[in-house]
C-alpha cells in the first residue's frame, strides 16, 4: 500500500461514512426519527463546550475530568495491587493454592452487577466509581501476570540463581523483566475495560461524569445532539488511552519478546 | 594431599514417575576433575549427563553420594560454578553489555564498564553492544552466554551441550573459540556433548558415559597437543577407541 493510500483510504471512508449519517439522520432511515444529523451533533459539541452563565469551565470539562480521575485511580490501584498478587500466585504454589479459587470465582462476577452494593457501602461518588473500576481492571491484570510469571523459562530463573541472585532480587531482575511484555499487555486490557465500567457506573448511579452526562441529556428533553456528542468524546479519550498505553508496549523492555520469535 | 578441584563420590539419582517404579538415570558416578582440567562428558541421549551438571551446579539434589568443590560439598548454585546452556539462557530483555554485566553488579560500575568491554572484545562482539539477543545469530548468543560465564571468572564451568543448537560450521568456529578460551584462562571445565569429535577436540579426559541408566564406562585421557587436528593418527586411534566404548561402528 502506498503512502498516499493510506492517508486517502481512510479519509475517503470517514467522508462516505458522514455523507450515509447525515442522510439516514434526516429521516430517511425506516423509523429513525430523533437521532441528530452531523450539524446537529456539531451544535451539540459547541453546547458541551460552551460555559454556561455562573460556570467558571465548560460544562464538559468537568465531567471529562470526573471521568478520567476515576479511571485512573480505579485502574492504578488494580495496577498496583494486581501485579504483585499476580506475581505471588504465579511463583507460589502455595499462595495458588490458598487463593486462585477466591479469584476465578470473583472474576466472572460483573461489575456492573455490583453498582447498587458500592454505591450503598462507599460515601461520595469517586470512591465509589474508583472501587468499580479497581474491581473490573484488577483480575485481568493478576490473572495475567500470574500466567506470565509461572511459565518464565527456568533456564532464565536457573541463570539468575546461578548468578547468585535470590528472593526478592530474583523476582526484580529475572522474573519480572520477563513477564513484563505480558504485563504490559493486561494493563492495555484492563486500561479498557476501566473506560467501559467508567462510563457504565456513571448511568447507574455514580453522580457525575460522561456516563452521566448521557443520562442527563436524555432527562433535559431528550437533547440526543448531546446525548451523541458525548458519546463521541467517550470514543476519542477511549482511543487517547489506548495509544497512551500503546507507548508503552514499545518501550524496548517490552517490546523484545515481539523480536524474539520471529 | 592436594584435593581435586570437583569431587564426586558415588553419586545415584532417579526420578519419581507416576504409578511406576522410579526411573535410574545415575548410577554410583566417581569422578575427580583436577583444577584447569578439561572432561568432557560423553553419551548418548538420555544418559543422565545434564542431570550430573545439575547436580554437580547445585541445581538439584542427589538421592545418594556426594559432590563437592575444593573440599566444600555443594549444596545450591554459586557464581563460583556457572552453567551454560544449550538454549543459550541469556537474557532476550537485556543488550549484549547488560548480559554481560549481570554478574558483576557487585563492582564498582567504573570497573564493571571495563570488564564487560573487555569481554566484548574477547568473544568478538564489537559494534554489538547494544543489541539485543534477538537481533544475534545462534553462534553469536553463544557467545554471548560464554563470555557473561567467564566474566565472573568462575572456578568452574558447567557446559550441558552448549554447541548443541548451532549449525555444523557455526559449531566448528565455536569449537575453535570454547579452546582458545580455556587455553587462555584455564578454568576447570565440565562440557556435556554426545558429539565424539567435539569431545576428541576439546579434551584431557573423556568420560563415556552408558545409556540410562548412566553409569561411567570408561575415562580416556586425551593425550594430544593443542591446537588439535581432525584426521591426524593420535585423534583417529582415540576417535576409534571412543566409538567402540559407544557401541558404535565407524563405518557408515
Amino acid at each position: 500500500m502506498k503512502r498516499g493510500e493510506r492517508i486517502l483510504l481512510p479519509l475517503a471512508f470517514a467522508g462516505a461514512l458522514l455523507l450515509l449519517w447525515s442522510q439516514w439522520a434526516k429521516g430517511g432511515g425506516g423509523g429513525v426519527t430523533d437521532f441528530p444529523t452531523p450539524a446537529e451533533t456539531l451544535r451539540g459539541f459547541q453546547h458541551l463546550l460552551g460555559t454556561p452563565p455562573g460556570e467558571p469551565a465548560p460544562l464538559l470539562l468537568k465531567h471529562v475530568v470526573a471521568s478520567l480521575f476515576r479511571t485512573t485511580f480505579g485502574f492504578l490501584f488494580a495496577a498496583l495491587l494486581g501485579i504483585p498478587l499476580g506475581l505471588l500466585l504465579g511463583m507460589s504454589a502455595r499462595a495458588h493454592a490458598a487463593l486462585n479459587w477466591l479469584v476465578q470465582f470473583l472474576r466472572p462476577i460483573s461489575p456492573i452487577a455490583l453498582i447498587p452494593i458500592s454505591i450503598m457501602v462507599f460515601r461520595g461518588d469517586d470512591l465509589r466509581a474508583v472501587f468499580l473500576i479497581f474491581y473490573a481492571a484488577f483480575f485481568p491484570i493478576a490473572i495475567t501476570t500470574a500466567a506470565a510469571a509461572s511459565s518464565v523459562p527456568p533456564v532464565y530463573v536457573r541463570a539468575g540463581r546461578n548468578f547468585g541472585l535470590k528472593g526478592l532480587a530474583l523476582v526484580r531482575q529475572v522474573i519480572v523483566p520477563a513477564a513484563l511484555p505480558q504485563i504490559v499487555t493486561s494493563l492495555r486490557v484492563a486500561a479498557g475495560i476501566s473506560w467501559l465500567v467508567v462510563v457504565a457506573a456513571e448511568m447507574l448511579g455514580v453522580q457525575g461524569g460522561l456516563g452521566w452526562l448521557i443520562i442527563d441529556a436524555r432527562y433535559q428533553g431528550a437533547r440526543t445532539d448531546l446525548i451523541v456528542g458525548t458519546i463521541l468524546i467517550i470514543g476519542v479519550l477511549g482511543l487517547g488511552i489506548d495509544l497512551l498505553l500503546r507507548r508503552l508496549e514499545r518501550h524496548p523492555r517490552v517490546s523484545w519478546s515481539r523480536h524474539e520469535h520471529g | 594431599m592436594a584435593s581435586s578441584r570437583i569431587e564426586v563420590q558415588g553419586l545415584s539419582k532417579s526420578f519419581a514417575r507416576r504409578g511406576e517404579a522410579r526411573l535410574p538415570v545415575l548410577q554410583s558416578i566417581d569422578l575427580q576433575v583436577e583444577p584447569g582440567e578439561f572432561v568432557c562428558l560423553l553419551g548418548p541421549s538420555g544418559c543422565g549427563k545434564s542431570t550430573f551438571l545439575s547436580i554437580v551446579g547445585g541445581f538439584e539434589t542427589a538421592d545418594a553420594g556426594s559432590v563437592s568443590i575444593d573440599g566444600a560439598p555443594v549444596t545450591g548454585p554459586d557464581p563460583r560454578r556457572i552453567l551454560v546452556f544449550q538454549e543459550y539462557g541469556i537474557f532476550p530483555w537485556l543488550s549484549v553489555e547488560e548480559n554481560l554485566g549481570f554478574g558483576l553488579q557487585s563492582l564498582v560500575p567504573a570497573e564493571r564498564a571495563r570488564r564487560v568491554a573487555h569481554w566484548v572484545e574477547a568473544v568478538g562482539l564489537g559494534g554489538f553492544e547494544k543489541a539485543l539477543p534477538a537481533a544475534l545469530s545462534g553462534g553469536m548468543r553463544q557467545r554471548v552466554a560464554l563470555a557473561r560465564a567467564l566474566a565472573v571468572e568462575p572456578e568452574v564451568l558447567l557446559m550441558d551441550e552448549p554447541l548443541g543448537a548451532l549449525d555444523s560450521l557455526t559449531r566448528q568456529a565455536m569449537r575453535a573459540e570454547v579452546a582458545r578460551l580455556w587455553r587462555r584462562l584455564k578454568p576447570t571445565v565440565v562440557f556435556v556433548t554426545h558429539d565424539v569429535d567435539e569431545a576428541v577436540l576439546l579434551a584431557d579426559r573423556v568420560v563415556v558415559m552408558s545409556a540410562r541408566p548412566g553409569r561411567i564406562v570408561e575415562i580416556v585421557p586425551v593425550a594430544i597437543p593443542h591446537p588439535r587436528r581432525f584426521g591426524e593418527p593420535d585423534y583417529v586411534t582415540v576417535k576409534r577407541r571412543l566409538y567402540r566404548l559407544l557401541g558404535l561402528s565407524d563405518e557408515v
